[in-house]
């Protein structure tokens, strides 16, 4: 699955960015109305506002990042994917945005249907709890995983739902949520060769990226 | 004792139509008393209006005319500043049934000229006040307002605004505020105002017959209400259990004075030397019955339906007058009418009055928004 390539412009502002927010970013359409939830400083709203021309708003759980966004003049408030979502009208936006969130919310499956009602689309990102050194460890050391993206201990680790992306197409399929598209990458950033096929995306992959919408 | 401040003459607008009153009556002449700061563009697109609290006035970043202090909001606005004048256009008017110049109960009669109002003035509202300010907005020929903005009842009248001329406020900042007046801040105004009516000098709020004001009473309302602008670690800080000598000294039972008695004690004792104690019966009024939810059917979202307004919800963690649950309960009502909605708490030991005071993470995030509004609504820099 190809993302649109975005202007020489786009790509410089967003080289500093997160490579999943990178990703998230080529999926929203120009001009419309956007929700990230969980928005952290609010870098995905400054950039979708600047190149993009969106509506982009934004919940953040964290009051330090909260304040970090406002002061820099983004419309971000303090709140969070379990208990705010449910406040918004149907439809209220083109495009709600879950980055790296979904395993740590209390109900990611509430929080997936709140998004497809107050949102046309949903866009997912979450790491992929398939990812093969995670799978070694695991059956290797027969303790939980440690890399760099799995970085807590399990006694503390904030991440109470990790997923794989194999789960994540099953539970899709149980809500009746089309994935318009969806890609994997690995460490490295790079989706190719092995990007079409869910077992392999599923092994190789350490993020997915999903764009939902109800069927 | 202390007698009633000198009048002073302020800056004013008389309104000879007058103004109809959400009770029913109609003022025949409306007079607002305002102060300006920085200079209007002459796109008239940079005005930004500041709502003061119930016993704030119109001299928001001057020296205060009355007590000789500075403005009240000194650090907020000016040159610099998070609301900043060398950029935007800044109005303070004096609230409708205030004592700094606008019509209020020292005001005189419709009927009779040569009486005050006292506690005949008619009784009025927070939308009251906003449409007297509308008033004022209109005859400078701003057609919208850049931004709207006030803490504690000054919130109050930020929200009004934005709910009553919603096409007029392109930007809201209510802090430190509620959509409501809860029953424990209504309760906390009622003991104040009985201290006014249990002092003899009140005589039925016709004291300026004798001469004199009802300075004890008045001092006891403030006292009790100051507490409320206060946290416990606030006062635990700034006074602790340290005791100071008394009046009368050594050994008998109110000897010795704890500096927070004798903190309360000069609040009490300079505020009534500035503030008509009839005006703080209306206004503590005005507050307990603002209610914007009940205007729109009990859904406090319908009064944002549709709105355009960017706000910015600010409230301070130590607060327990206007808590942060009445400022997210706000934001929430927001996102039901899908407004755009900035909601910050900031983290103080200073309990309400924080608004007032030196919190530099309140002044950069006001400062942030406004920026980022200022670039939304192209207004020069």
């Amino acid at each position: 699955m190809n993302a649109p390539l975005s202007a020489a412009g786009v790509r410089y502002v967003a080289k500093n960015m997160r490579l999943d927010l990178r990703l998230i970013a080529e999926m929203v359409a120009p001009g419309s109305r956007v929700l990230d939830i969980g928005c952290g400083d609010g870098t995905l709203l400054d950039h979708l506002y600047r190149t993009r021309g969106c509506d982009a708003r934004g919940i953040e759980i964290d009051m330090a990042e909260v304040t970090r966004a406002v002061t820099h003049g983004l419309p971000v408030m303090h709140g969070d994917a379990d208990s705010d979502l449910a406040q918004y009208p149907d439809g209220a936006f083109d495009y709600v945005i879950l980055s790296r969130t979904l395993q740590a919310v209390e109900r990611p499956r509430e929080v997936l249907r709140q998004m497809l009602r107050i949102g046309e689309r949903a866009i997912v990102s979450f790491p992929n709890f398939a990812h093969w050194p995670l799978r070694w460890q695991l059956l290797w050391r027969g303790r939980m995983p440690m890399t760099s993206v799995w970085s807590r201990p399990w006694y503390e680790t904030p991440n109470i739902h990790p997923c794989t992306i194999r789960d994540f197409f099953v539970l899709c399929g149980e809500e009746g949520y089309r994935v318009e598209r969806w890609l994997a990458v690995d460490d490295a950033g790079q989706r190719s060769p092995w990007r079409r096929f869910v077992g392999l995306a599923n092994l190789f992959g350490e993020q997915a990226l999903f764009l939902l919408r109800k069927v | 004792m202390d007698s009633a401040p000198p009048p002073t003459d302020h800056q004013h607008i008389v309104f000879t139509d007058g103004l109809a009153l959400e009770c029913g009556v109609t003022l025949q002449r409306l007079v607002v008393a305002y102060r300006t700061y920085g200079r209007l563009n002459a796109e008239r697109s940079n005005a930004v209006l500041v709502c003061h609290a119930l016993t704030g006035d119109q001299y928001a970043a001057e020296t205060n005319p009355v007590t000789g202090k500075p403005g009240w909001w000194d650090t907020v606005v000016g040159p610099g500043r998070p609301i900043d004048t060398d950029r935007l256009f800044v109005i303070c008017a004096n609230v409708l049934g205030g004592c700094m110049g606008s019509t209020g109960p020292r005001s005189p009669r419709d009927d009779d000229a040569g009486t005050p109002w006292g506690t005949d003035f008619p009784p009025v509202t927070i939308r009251d006040m906003v449409r007297a300010q509308k008033r004022l907005v209109d005859h400078l020929g701003i057609r919208r307002l850049f931004a709207v903005i006030g803490g504690s009842m000054g919130g109050m009248q930020a929200l009004d605004w934005a709910a009553a001329y919603p096409e007029a406020v392109f930007a809201a900042v209510p802090i430190a505020t509620a959509a409501h007046h809860s029953a424990q801040n209504i309760a906390f105004h009622e003991v104040g105002r009985q201290a006014i009516f249990a002092d003899p000098d009140w005589q039925d709020g016709r004291y300026w017959e004798t001469d004199k004001v009802p300075a004890r009473g008045l001092a006891v309302a403030r006292m009790a209400a100051h507490i409320t602008y206060l946290s416990e670690q606030a006062l635990t800080r700034k006074f602790g259990r340290r005791l100071r000598a008394g009046p009368t000294g050594g050994l008998s039972l109110f000897g010795d004075i704890f500096e927070v008695e004798s903190y309360l004690q000069y609040q009490g004792s300079t505020f009534v030397r500035r503030f008509d104690a009839n005006s703080y019966l209306t206004i503590t009024r005005a507050m307990d019955f603002f209610d914007l939810a009940a205007e729109y059917g009990g859904d406090l979202s319908k009064a944002f339906a549709g709105t355009r307004t960017r706000f910015c919800l600010v409230s301070f963690s130590s607060d327990w007058l206007f808590p942060t649950t009445e400022s997210r309960a706000v934001a929430r009502a927001l996102n039901r009418a899908a407004a755009n909605v900035s909601f910050v708490e900031i983290n103080s030991d200073k309990g309400h009055d924080a608004f007032l005071l030196d919190e530099p993470d309140f002044h950069r995030t006001l400062a942030g928004f406004l920026a980022g509004c200022a670039e939304h609504a192209g207004l020069p820099s």
